[in-house]
């Protein structure tokens, strides 16, 4: 054998060994497991469009008239039925109420499809406290400065943790690898937001509430809403790139944008609002459920059972001389309902008021037109086991990956007090936000789920190789129109202002009108318009909503 | 180019990539090695390719000693790595299992066995000196040893290590180098003086690696029979843990991941002292509930109070509570308390069953495994002990495995803390079991402990003498801060592991 026989053979060997490694590989990649795309909010909702509904067949006197189901909805409802009022329905487009906050369950775990924990609510959030106080979950107290939560409620450590460099760090700071520049920009972005955490308007209110009506108008502090969250970092000297990865985690988490389409105002918001105390645990600690805020849903659900009318779109809403008519139609019996009420409370997404809302103003509808919306898909993984663990920080209750356009994923079965668990349910999340939303959402709408499930697993299969092996189902639900964007210049602009304004008879009242998505929000916008109504039909009530005289 | 002896260049340079492949060989098997035997293959790896090179170093720097009778000292040279290198990885796992001091004999074996590879690749260039010229020669030897490295490193996680094994691995690549000294005696058969001698020492050298191959399982179970130093009498792996019975002379010793429970030489020391100092202090229990402890030894010094009528056990492994109530090996030891029809055996979760069940009961012991991990601390927590207040009766007490006040001192007081912060008077005490050491204990009731001034017949260890310097904490054990192990942090966790690091580290 000569030389180059010699390199050759070495070569071919090689080759053929690769080869061999390849396809070992590749023949072990397991087929995709079951799973289907659940929800029909976009055909339902689609219909909306067509506006193709029989005529209604019926006709019913209801004096107040919730459209959606959602959070908003929900308090609103509650609301109405603490101040002991009762003449009302709630007309849900869904199969179920809860809005973003639904929820599903399996033989493994009940498990969330969109909200998954609720921050300790802060002073403001009257409306909030009382409703956690009313399901047990505040004991004592609920105006209390630091209220006592049931700790079974309380996300229980280890809480996060993030996969950066092939190894899972505690928090979602990376801690191994980060630079001493990185370290010292991280600590003055949070000496940063300390300050903006501590600061009050010229009004006496916090620069930045929960509600957001309760945050001082300070020119100076608006005007952050015209600049995005990146350039803010910028402007301060924060260039650090861990930095800037960890704050628009934080924006595409919350609001469903990059932090360079997400206003300043929003930005700071997110780090500077939730000043939240709680005896026995730390401020930044959360309140959460195996199906996450699904089980405030479960709860509102029991109380308002007889008022819930899901499956029901309204679809014609006019004002008349002395009721506003709403059209319903019931998929179920596929007849519409035409229903004539004193009030009604609009707690469905606003983008939907006009088309079926025909008379509105046409400022108001043109105002409408300034509200985007984020497109998100959440999947459910059941799992028959856990993956296996590598070095470093435990599975913890919101595990998130640095190298990845998905949000990371929450183990469901983290908030269960048994110790030993065979079975478990991954919660995986992603905002759509690198293409312009109605792309994003053509895009949501058109892959399909085969697509996505090998993307899921891709995403999950870096910090567990073995985790598509123990998929035994994956499911997905696409909200198209998950959250408003906070984009800069919205939330502080005109549009909002201006819808803001209370109409008499049909209220407003979705967290949209807030500028972004949180529980809080579409709570007390609900419990906000329920009041206005019970003020209009002359019902005394106590006031959930009165902290420094509402906006 | 001069082609003097095409033949012997040829084999020369072959064996140039044989040892290369098989010096990256041994490199890569005591790394592997290191890594299976002392976690943590990041630093394993990086230290043992750093001696390696090093010490290949040292080899090459050495090589100039080596005047004369280059290629006889060669073939020694390749012998010795043969021997060394193959040996290398059945000879590190016995004296791992046997011996202890494996770090030192793990990079005194990289060592040498670097120095020698690395005087193995300047002799064969002084040996194909005369072949080449210089830039050629250099060319070639390195080419072919940059090849064999990259042959065996791909090799080895495909083939090697998962196929052959790691002793098998050096073994054979041992045999390998041997072949290369025995080929190169037959090259050079004209020009070695004393090539008898030489000979013998090829032959041995492959009769023993040989012989290696043949006995490497052997070998293997050797060592790891030696890791569990006493006879294994039955392992289970269940769906919550592995459960290995042990025996050594009269002591039978259970292991639950490997954690040791129970030595039954003391034993006794351990159930007496968490059984009788509170049920005694309870006249009259009637209904006792044991959570954990499904080896019934707990249940076996409970069944020595008449008035008791019903104990409930609840522990998760329904094969571990199996084994207890029917293997005669077991049942020696627990008396067939699971078998007495006072006690009822109940598998569940019992954070779930507690949480699922309204019954109280005079008496509770609480005999979880140490807070080892999260899912483990949630049974320390004090949303837990709230839930073992709502079971028990109004005089009732119950009595909770605290860990090691000696060991993990803050671990202990924080359980004691927890305790008390469910709304329990606590009483903390501490015995010495021998397999254990120092050994901590909690007592929690709703009116003060009321010590016991006499205690059931045939006791060996607990006595109201014993009991009460069991009360007393010298220093190095008192009290000392620590918080109250809550669900949202988990603090005893942090706590245990820190503590239990410390003690390993000693």
């Amino acid at each position: 054998m000569n030389r180059r026989q010699f390199l050759l053979t070495l070569g071919a060997a090689a080759t053929a060994g690769g080869a061999y490694a390849w396809q070992q590989d590749h023949g072990k990649t397991p087929p995709l497991p079951p799973g289907d795309i659940l929800g029909a909010s976009n055909t339902v909702g689609h219909r909306l469009r067509r506006m193709q509904f029989p005529e209604p067949s019926a006709t019913e006197k209801t004096p107040v008239i919730i459209v959606g189901g959602g959070i908003a909805g929900l308090s609103a409802g509650w609301k109405l039925q603490r101040a002991g009022f009762h003449d009302f329905v709630i007309l849900e487009l869904e199969s179920e109420v809860g809005g973003n906050a639904r929820s599903g369950q399996n033989a493994i775990t009940a498990y969330p499809w969109g909200a998954h924990y609720l921050p300790f609510p802060t002073q403001e959030s009257r409306a909030v406290r009382e409703l956690l106080a009313d399901f047990g979950v505040l004991q004592g107290d609920p105006y209390a400065v630091e209220p006592v939560y049931d700790p079974r409620y309380i996300n229980f450590a280890p809480q996060e943790r993030l996969y950066a460099n092939g190894l899972w760090h505690d928090g979602l700071w990376p801690q191994v690898g980060v630079r001493q520049r990185d370290l010292e920009q991280y600590r003055r972005f949070q000496e940063l937001m300390g300050e903006f955490q501590r600061q009050r308007g010229a009004d006496g209110r916090k620069a930045f509430a929960i509600p957001i009506d309760f945050s001082a108008r300070d020119p100076d502090l608006l005007a952050l809403d015209r600049l995005s969250m990146r350039d803010f970092l910028l402007q301060h000297g924060l260039d650090s790139e861990p930095l800037h990865w960890y704050v628009n985690y934080a924006c595409r988490d919350d609001y469903g944008c990059r932090y360079d389409q997400t206003s300043a105002w929003m930005g700071v918001h997110y780090f500077a609002s939730r000043d939240a105390q709680a005896r026995d645990a730390a401020s930044d600690d959360v309140l959460t459920w195996p199906e996450g805020n699904g089980w405030l849903v479960k709860r509102l659900r029991e109380r308002l059972e007889p008022h819930l009318c899901p499956n029901a779109i309204a679809w014609r809403l006019s004002e008349l001389d002395r009721a506003i008519l709403v059209d319903t139609w019931h998929a179920r019996e596929n007849r519409s309902i035409r229903r004539l009420a004193r009030l009604v409370i609009w707690a469905a997404p606003l983008f939907q008021a006009p088309r079926v809302f025909r008379e509105l103003a046409a400022a108001r509808t043109t105002a409408i037109a300034e509200f985007q919306y984020a497109p998100w898909l959440v999947a459910n993984l059941s799992l028959r086991g856990f993956p296996q663990e590598r070095r470093g920080a435990p599975l913890s209750w919101d595990n998130v990956l640095y190298d990845s356009d998905a949000l990371g994923y929450v183990v469901a079965t983290h908030q269960q007090l048994a110790v030993h668990q065979e079975q478990t349910v991954f919660t995986w999340y992603h905002a759509l936000c690198d293409a312009p939303p109605d792309q994003a959402r053509r895009q949501l709408l058109e892959t399909p789920w085969r697509v996505w499930a090998e993307k899921i697993l891709r995403d999950l299969s870096r910090p567990h190789p073995d985790l598509r092996a123990l998929v035994t189902r994956l499911d997905l639900v696409r909200w198209g129109h998950a959250m408003v964007r906070p984009r800069p210049g919205f939330v502080w602009g005109e549009a909002r202002q201006l819808l803001l304004q209370p109409q008499e008879r049909v209220l407003f009242a979705h967290a949209d009108l807030s500028g972004y998505s949180i529980f809080e929000e579409a709570n007390y916008r609900g419990v906000l318009a329920a009041e206005r109504a019970l003020t209009a039909l002359g019902i005394p009530f106590g006031s959930s909503c009165q902290v420094f005289g509402a906006g | 180019m001069e082609w003097g002896a095409p033949s012997v260049t040829h084999a020369l340079l072959f064996s140039v990539f044989v040892i290369a492949s098989c010096g990256l060989t041994y490199e890569l098997v005591a790394g592997a090695l290191a890594s299976y035997l002392l976690g943590d293959s990041v630093t394993q790896f990086s230290t043992i390719i750093g001696t390696y090179l090093f010490a290949m170093g040292i080899g090459s720097w050495l090589s100039r000693y080596v005047v004369r009778g280059l290629i006889a000292r060669f073939i020694q040279i390749e012998l010795a790595v043969g021997i060394l290198g193959g040996f290398s990885a059945p000879a590190l796992f016995l004296i791992f299992a046997w011996a202890g001091a494996f770090r030192l004999a793990l990079y005194l074996v990289v060592l040498i066995v670097g120095v020698l590879v690395g005087l193995e690749i300047p002799l064969v260039m002084r040996i194909l000196k005369q072949q080449f010229a210089f830039k050629d020669l250099v060319s070639q030897v390195l080419t072919l040893d940059y090849l064999g490295a990259l042959a065996v490193s791909l090799l080895f996680p495909i083939l090697l290590a998962p196929h052959l094994g790691l002793s098998r691995t050096s073994l054979l690549f041992g045999l390998l180098n041997v072949l290369v000294a025995a080929w190169a005696l037959w090259l050079f058969r004209d020009q070695l003086p004393g090539q008898r001698w030489l000979r013998g020492q090829c032959i041995a050298a492959l009769l023993a690696l040989c012989a290696g191959l043949v006995a490497a399982d052997w070998l293997t179970t050797l060592a790891e029979d030696r890791l569990y130093a006493d006879e294994i009498l039955l392992t289970r792996t269940t769906p919550y843990q592995r459960i290995v019975v042990t025996r050594w002379k009269d002591d039978i010793r259970l292991f639950l991941n490997n954690n040791l429970q129970f030595s039954s030489r003391d034993e006794y020391r351990y159930h007496e002292a968490l059984v009788h100092p509170g049920l005694s202090a309870v006249p009259g229990a009637r209904r006792v509930l044991v959570l954990g402890g499904g080896d019934g030894l707990a249940v076996r010094e409970i069944l020595r109070y008449p008035t008791v009528e019903r104990i409930t056990l609840v522990d998760l492994d329904a094969e571990m509570t199996r084994l207890f109530a029917h293997h005669p090996l077991l049942t020696v030891l627990n008396d067939n308390a699971l078998s007495s029809p006072k006690a009822h055996v109940v598998n569940a979760d019992a954070f779930r069953w507690l949480e699922q069940n309204t019954e109280t009961f005079d008496f509770i012991v609480v005999d979880f495994p140490d807070p080892t991990n999260y899912s483990l601390g949630k049974l320390y927590s004090n949303v837990f002990y709230r839930l073992v207040e709502k079971h028990l009766a109004v005089n009732g007490v119950a009595v909770v495995q605290t860990t090691s006040p000696l060991y993990a001192r803050q671990s202990f007081w924080c359980i004691a803390r927890t305790i008390a912060s469910a709304g329990f008077n606590v009483t903390p005490y501490h015995a010495y079991v021998p397999a254990f050491g120092e050994w901590g204990f909690t007592l929690a009731s709703r009116q003060p402990w009321p010590a016991p001034d006499h205690y059931p017949e045939g006791l060996r260890f607990v006595t109201p003498a014993t009991v009460a310097a069991m009360l007393q904490f010298p220093p190095d054990m008192g009290p000392i801060d620590a918080e109250i192990n809550r669900l949202n942090t988990q603090i005893l966790v942090r706590y245990y592991e820190r503590e239990w690091h410390q003690v390993v580290q000693q």
